[in-house]
C-alpha cells in the first residue's frame, strides 16, 4: 500500500536555535542532559513512521511523549527542527505559507481535544468553518455542513450555539467540522479524552462505523491505550518523543518491543485484542461418508476429541471421538452421531467472543462469508492464549 | 550640594524652541489640514444633533437604552433629557454629545487598527506602549498649549485634546482582547487554512469583541471628563457652562452644568456598557418588548407556576 503520510527523521526542539541541541543529540546525548547544557526542551527525537492511505494510525504515548507536538507538525501547526514530513510527496515541513494553506484547506482536517469549537457561531457555522475558510458560496456551504452534521447524527442541532451541547454533542460537531471540508486526512489530538467512559466508547465505535464508509486516512492522537487498540490499524507508542514500537493490535500485546511497552499492555485484556484467527488450526475435517472406523482412527491420530464432518465438500457437522465410538458399539452409521449444530464464527471476531461457543466443548469452526471452514479453534487453545500475559516481558 | 549647583539644564527652552522655532513653522500647515476630516464628522454632527426635535431625540435615545440596557435606562433617559431641557441647557448638551461622539468616533477608527497592530506585531506593541503610558500620565493641561499653538483655538482643537486623552484605552484593550483569544480557537482556525485576514475577522475580532466594547466604554467616559478642560481652549458645550461659572464664581450655573455631564455621563456609559455585555443571542423584537411592557398576560403563568408549586 502507498503511504500517504510519511515523516522521515524528524526532530523538534523547542527554543530559539535547536543546532546546538541537534548536534548534543546526534552526540547521543539524552533529553535531560541537553536541557541542563540548552535550556531547551527536546519534543520529538528522530521519529520516522508511514501512514497508508485509509487507514487509522494511531499515536500512544503519555503526557511529555510529544504525541500532540508529532500530529501538529503533519498540518505544519510546529515546524520540526529537522526532518521532512511529506503529504503526498509534499514536504509540509518546508513548502510556502501558500502551499500550507492550501494543504491544510483541502487535505487536511483536525479534531482537537477541548473541541476548539467557535462560541461565536451556531453549530452549523461552526461545521462549515473550513468550506467559508476556502471560499465556498454560502448556500452550498450551509448544506454541505448540514449534510455532515447528519453523519454525526446532530442535523437538527444546527442553530444552537455550542454551549448548550454536551461535551459528546460537541464533538461530534468538532468531527462534522473536520469531515465537511471532505479532506483526505483527518487528524485527531485526543478526541475523546474530555469525555465520559461512556460517551468514549460510543464515538470510538461511531468513529469505527464512519471510517467504513468514509475510508479517511486517520491519525489518532491518545494516551489511552486501550483505545489505540480498539481503533488502530496500525498503532505507534510513544516515549520521551521517540517512537518506541510500531504495530497493530497483536503484534504491540502479543510481542511487546521492550519493558516499557510490556508495562503498558499487562492489564490489557487480550480477550479483547486477539482475533479468532491467530490461534487457529488448520481445518481438520472427514467426509460424511466415511466409514465409522476410520473416521475413530483418524481421530486417535490426530489426538482430536472430534472432527468436522463434511458433505460434498460443505460443512455438515461436527462428530466427537465419544459419540462416533457409542454409535460404534450400537452399530449405527456415522451419520447418526453427527451433531448438526456445532459453534462456529468468522476469524475475525474477538477471543471475547469465544468465550459462549468454546462453553460448548467442541472445537470451535472458523467460516469465511462462503460458509467454507477455514480453520478450527480449540477451546483450550483460546485460554492458552490469554494465559500468557506478560510471558514475553 | 546638588547637582543643580555644577549644571542647570535650560529644558524648558529646549521645548520653547522645538516647539516654537521648528514644530509651529513647519508643520502648522500639515496639522491645520489634519482637523479638516474632524471638521466634517463635527459640524455634520452637530447639525444633525441641533435641528433634531428635543421629544424626537429623546425618544429615539430612550429606544435605544431600551433595546440595549432594558426599561430602567430608558426611563431614566427620559427623566434625564427632560431635566436638562427644564434648565435650559439642551442646545449645549446637544453641542457636547456631538464633539464627545466626534471625538470617540476618530478613537475608534485611530484605535482598533492601532490595537490590532499591537496584538500582531511585537515591535510595534514594544513602541507604542510607552507612548501610551505618556499619554494616559501626561496632564491634559501640558499639551493643551503646543495644541493651541499648531491647530489654534476652536472646537475642533479642543475635540483634538479629547482624542488625546481618551485614544488608549480602546487601543490598549483592542489588543489585550486579541491577545487573549483562546489559543486552540486560533490553532483550529489555522489547521482549517485561514488567512491572517480571515483570522482576525472571523475569529480573533468577534471573540474580542466583548474587551473591545470595554475599551470603547472606557474611552467614552475619559472623552466626557475632558469636555471641561477642552472649554478651556474654546469648545463649547456643557463645558463652556461649567468653565464661565467657574470664572465668575457662578456655583449656580457651573453646577447646571457639571449635573448635565454626568447625567450624560450615566446614560452613554450603560448603553455602551449594555452592548459589550449583550450576548449574541437573540433579542426579543420590538412588538414583544411593547407587548410585555403593556401586558401583564407575560407574568401570569410564572405567577400561576409559583401559587401551584
Amino acid at each position: 500500500m502507498k503511504s500517504k503520510i510519511a515523516g522521515n527523521n524528524i526532530y523538534k526542539i523547542f527554543g530559539e536555535d535547536p543546532s546546538l541541541a541537534l548536534d548534543l543529540l546526534a552526540a547521543g546525548k539524552s533529553k535531560d542532559e541537553i536541557y541542563e547544557v540548552t535550556g531547551q526542551a527536546v519534543g520529538v527525537h528522530n521519529v520516522t513512521f508511514r501512514v497508508a492511505e485509509g487507514e487509522i494510525f494511531v499515536v500512544m504515548g503519555l503526557s511529555g511523549s510529544g504525541k500532540s507536538t508529532l500530529v501538529r507538525m503533519i498540518n505544519g501547526l510546529i515546524k520540526p527542527s529537522s526532518g521532512e514530513i511529506l503529504i503526498d510527496g509534499i514536504d509540509v515541513a518546508s513548502c510556502s505559507d501558500e502551499e500550507l494553506r492550501t494543504i491544510r484547506r483541502e487535505k487536511v482536517a483536525m479534531v482537537f481535544q477541548h473541541f476548539a469549537l467557535f462560541p461565536h457561531k451556531t453549530v452549523v457555522e461552526n461545521v462549515a468553518f473550513g468550506l467559508k475558510i476556502r471560499g465556498v458560496k454560502a448556500a452550498e456551504r450551509r448544506e454541505r455542513a448540514q449534510s455532515a452534521l447528519e453523519q454525526v447524527g446532530l442535523g437538527a442541532r444546527g442553530d444552537s450555539y455550542p454551549d448548550e451541547l454536551s461535551g459528546g454533542m460537541q464533538q461530534r460537531v468538532g468531527l462534522a467540522r473536520g469531515l465537511a471540508s471532505e479532506p483526505e486526512i483527518l487528524l485527531m489530538d485526543e478526541p475523546f479524552s474530555a469525555l465520559d467512559p461512556l460517551i468514549r466508547s460510543d464515538m470510538q465505535q461511531e468513529l469505527l462505523e464512519l471510517q467504513r464508509t468514509l475510508k479517511k486516512t486517520i491519525v489518532f492522537i491518545t494516551h489511552d491505550l486501550n483505545e489505540a487498540l480498539t481503533l488502530g490499524n496500525t498503532i505507534a507508542i510513544m516515549r520521551n518523543g521517540a517512537i518506541v514500537q510500531t504495530g497493530n493490535a497483536e503484534e504491540i500485546v502479543g510481542n511487546p518491543a521492550n519493558a516499557y511497552v510490556a508495562a503498558f499492555t499487562r492489564d490489557i485484556d487480550r480477550s479483547l485484542v486477539f482475533k479468532a484467527g491467530s490461534i487457529a488450526r488448520p481445518p481438520d475435517t472427514i467426509d460424511l461418508g466415511t466409514d465409522i472406523q476410520s473416521a475413530l482412527a483418524h481421530m486417535e491420530e490426530t489426538g482430536a476429541d472430534a472432527v468436522h464432518v463434511l458433505k460434498g465438500g460443505k460443512l455438515a457437522g461436527i462428530i466427537t471421538y465419544k459419540a462416533a465410538n457409542a454409535a460404534l458399539r450400537e452399530g449405527r452409521a456415522l451419520k447418526s452421531a453427527v451433531l448438526e449444530e456445532f459453534p462456529s464464527t468468522s476469524p475475525q471476531s474477538r477471543l471475547y467472543d469465544l468465550y459462549l461457543l468454546a462453553e460448548a466443548g467442541l472445537p470451535i469452526a472458523l467460516t469465511d462469508d462462503a460458509g467454507e471452514l477455514i480453520g478450527v479453534v480449540r477451546p483450550q487453545d483460546v485460554f492458552q492464549q490469554l494465559a500468557v500475559r506478560g510471558a514475553s516481558a | 550640594m546638588s547637582p543643580s549647583d555644577f549644571l542647570t539644564l535650560p529644558f524648558d527652552d529646549w521645548v520653547n524652541s522645538l516647539v516654537r522655532d521648528w514644530l509651529v513653522p513647519n508643520f502648522r500647515p500639515f496639522f491645520r489640514s489634519m482637523q479638516w476630516p474632524v471638521t466634517q464628522v463635527l459640524n455634520g454632527l452637530s447639525a444633525f444633533l441641533n435641528a433634531t426635535p428635543m421629544l424626537v431625540f429623546t425618544l429615539a435615545l430612550a429606544l435605544v437604552a431600551w433595546r440595549t440596557a432594558g426599561k430602567g435606562l430608558a426611563l431614566f433617559t427620559i427623566v434625564a433629557l427632560s431635566f436638562i431641557d427644564v434648565i435650559g441647557l439642551w442646545p449645549e448638551t446637544m453641542t457636547t454629545l456631538a464633539m464627545v461622539v466626534t471625538a470617540v468616533l476618530f478613537c475608534v477608527v485611530l484605535g482598533i487598527p492601532l490595537g490590532v497592530l499591537a496584538a500582531r506585531t511585537e515591535v510595534f506593541r514594544a513602541i507604542l506602549r510607552p507612548i501610551l503610558d505618556i499619554m494616559q500620565t501626561i496632564p491634559s493641561f501640558v499639551y493643551l498649549v503646543p495644541i493651541v499653538m499648531l491647530f489654534g483655538v476652536g472646537v475642533v482643537p479642543g475635540i483634538i485634546a479629547t482624542i488625546i486623552f481618551a485614544l488608549p484605552p480602546i487601543i490598549r484593550l483592542t489588543d489585550l482582547g486579541i491577545r487573549t483569544v483562546r489559543e486552540d480557537l486560533i490553532e483550529a482556525a489555522m489547521a482549517f487554512g485561514a488567512t491572517p485576514w480571515q483570522m482576525l475577522v472571523e475569529v480573533q475580532f468577534p471573540l474580542a469583541l466583548r474587551t473591545i466594547m470595554a475599551g470603547l466604554n472606557q474611552t467614552l467616559m475619559l472623552a466626557l471628563s475632558m469636555v471641561v478642560i477642552a472649554a478651556m481652549i474654546g469648545a463649547g458645550g456643557l463645558g463652556l457652562t461649567v468653565f464661565t461659572g467657574l470664572g465668575r464664581l457662578d456655583v449656580g450655573n457651573a453646577t447646571a452644568g457639571g449635573v448635565g455631564i454626568v447625567l450624560l455621563a450615566i446614560i452613554l456609559d450603560r448603553i455602551s456598557q449594555a452592548l459589550g455585555e449583550r450576548r449574541m443571542v437573540q433579542v426579543p423584537s420590538l412588538l414583544e418588548t411593547m407587548r410585555s411592557l403593556f401586558s401583564l398576560r407575560g407574568q401570569k403563568p410564572a405567577a400561576e407556576a409559583k401559587r401551584a408549586g
